[in-house]
């Protein structure tokens, strides 16, 4: 193993971390401090962002947790949103195929939204996949440092931030960001439509559970369209 | 809060993780049905949506769909923003500060 490469890998991968995380940063703050004002404490808020480490999850968990909804939907809530992660291990694991099982560990625990997006670029340029794998970890932990640093600055600010401000209305906006540059076909554009209308019609069911209902018809429906 | 965060908070992580190692650990063992494959696309596009758009024009919890309707307003001009620039930061900014620009104007 040459050391120089892996560690200059390594760099480049916190290197190009680091425009996403100026959008992160306040991302976790505000989960932070959303997670206190829904009634969890301090801890509980900083574990959720080691063990869980999925934004948007954590924030439907904990707007979850304030309206006391059974374990069993907040679970399933979570495993749904966070699903989407299946479709990044797919696209990374011919990368990482030849790495023993405690590195495919740990760039697993790694792979979010953020460091998927900069790491399957890397990855599709051409060069030595030999320590590509370094430049990975180095993006997944950039985002992992920066991750639990801003829930403990949104955990430490806690009630400081007024709820006339409108901060939670920042995740509608993150996942608007998200959404529409994936919206490139009529299936994807179909499959969101759906889901959208049967997000409004189901409203009035308890515990978000028309979040569920909407997001199998909209798949169903996108299926469906690409069929055709 | 009656349900144990604690033991919500494990499951969850152990399903995010499995998630994210599924097809990881599995490379050249396993391939996954087609129609799975096809349908994990439409996955992110159907459950953000689903999440968005009450958002913008239910918020409160009944139906809002007017120009005195701040967040509607602001999602607009967002979905504009990301739509054209596909850039996350800025999305984020300029939606926020347009939702501020309507609160103030609406009130």
């Amino acid at each position: 193993m040459n050391a120089s490469s892996s560690s200059q890998e390594f760099f480049l991968g916190v290197r190009d971390e680091l425009p996403i995380l100026v959008g992160v940063f306040p991302f976790g703050m505000i989960y932070g401090i959303l997670a206190l004002s829904m009634g969890m404490d301090a801890a509980s808020t900083q574990a959720m962002s080691a063990i869980i480490f999925a934004g948007s999850a954590q924030f439907m968990t904990v707007q979850l947790v304030g309206l006391t909804t059974p374990a069993a939907v907040m679970i399933i809530t979570a495993f749904v949103i966070n699903l989407r992660h299946a479709l990044y291990s797919a696209s990374v694991a011919p990368y990482v195929k030849h790495l023993n099982p405690a590195w495919k560990t740990s760039l697993a625990y790694l792979l979010t939204d953020e460091a998927y997006a900069v790491t399957i670029t890397h990855y599709q340029q051409d060069g030595d996949l030999q320590h590509k794998h370094w430049y990975f970890l180095g993006s997944g932990l950039a985002l992992w440092t920066s991750w639990q640093l801003s829930t403990a600055v949104g955990v430490f600010l806690g009630a400081q931030v007024p709820a006339s401000w409108g901060l939670e209305f920042t995740l509608a906006l993150t996942f608007i960001a998200l959404v529409v540059p994936q919206i490139k076909d009529r299936p994807s554009l179909l499959s969101a439509l759906t889901a959208g209308a049967v997000a409004l019609l189901a409203a009035g069911l308890p515990y978000r559970l028309s979040l569920l209902t909407a997001a199998l018809a909209g798949i169903t429906v996108g299926l469906w369209s690409e069929k055709r | 809060m009656t349900t144990n965060i604690w033991f919500v908070m494990a499951v969850i992580g152990v399903l995010t993780f499995l998630t994210r190692l599924s097809f990881i650990a599995l490379a050249g063992r396993w391939d996954a049905p087609p129609l799975f494959r096809s349908a994990l696309r439409f996955v992110p596009v159907a459950v953000l949506t689903a999440i968005i758009l009450p958002e913008l024009v239910m918020p409160g919890g009944s139906l809002d769909i007017s120009l005195t309707n701040a967040r509607l307003l602001a999602g607009l001009i967002a979905i504009f923003v990301a739509w054209r620039t596909k850039n996350t930061v800025l999305t984020i900014v300029i939606g926020m500060a347009a939702f501020w620009i309507f609160q103030i104007i609406v009130k």
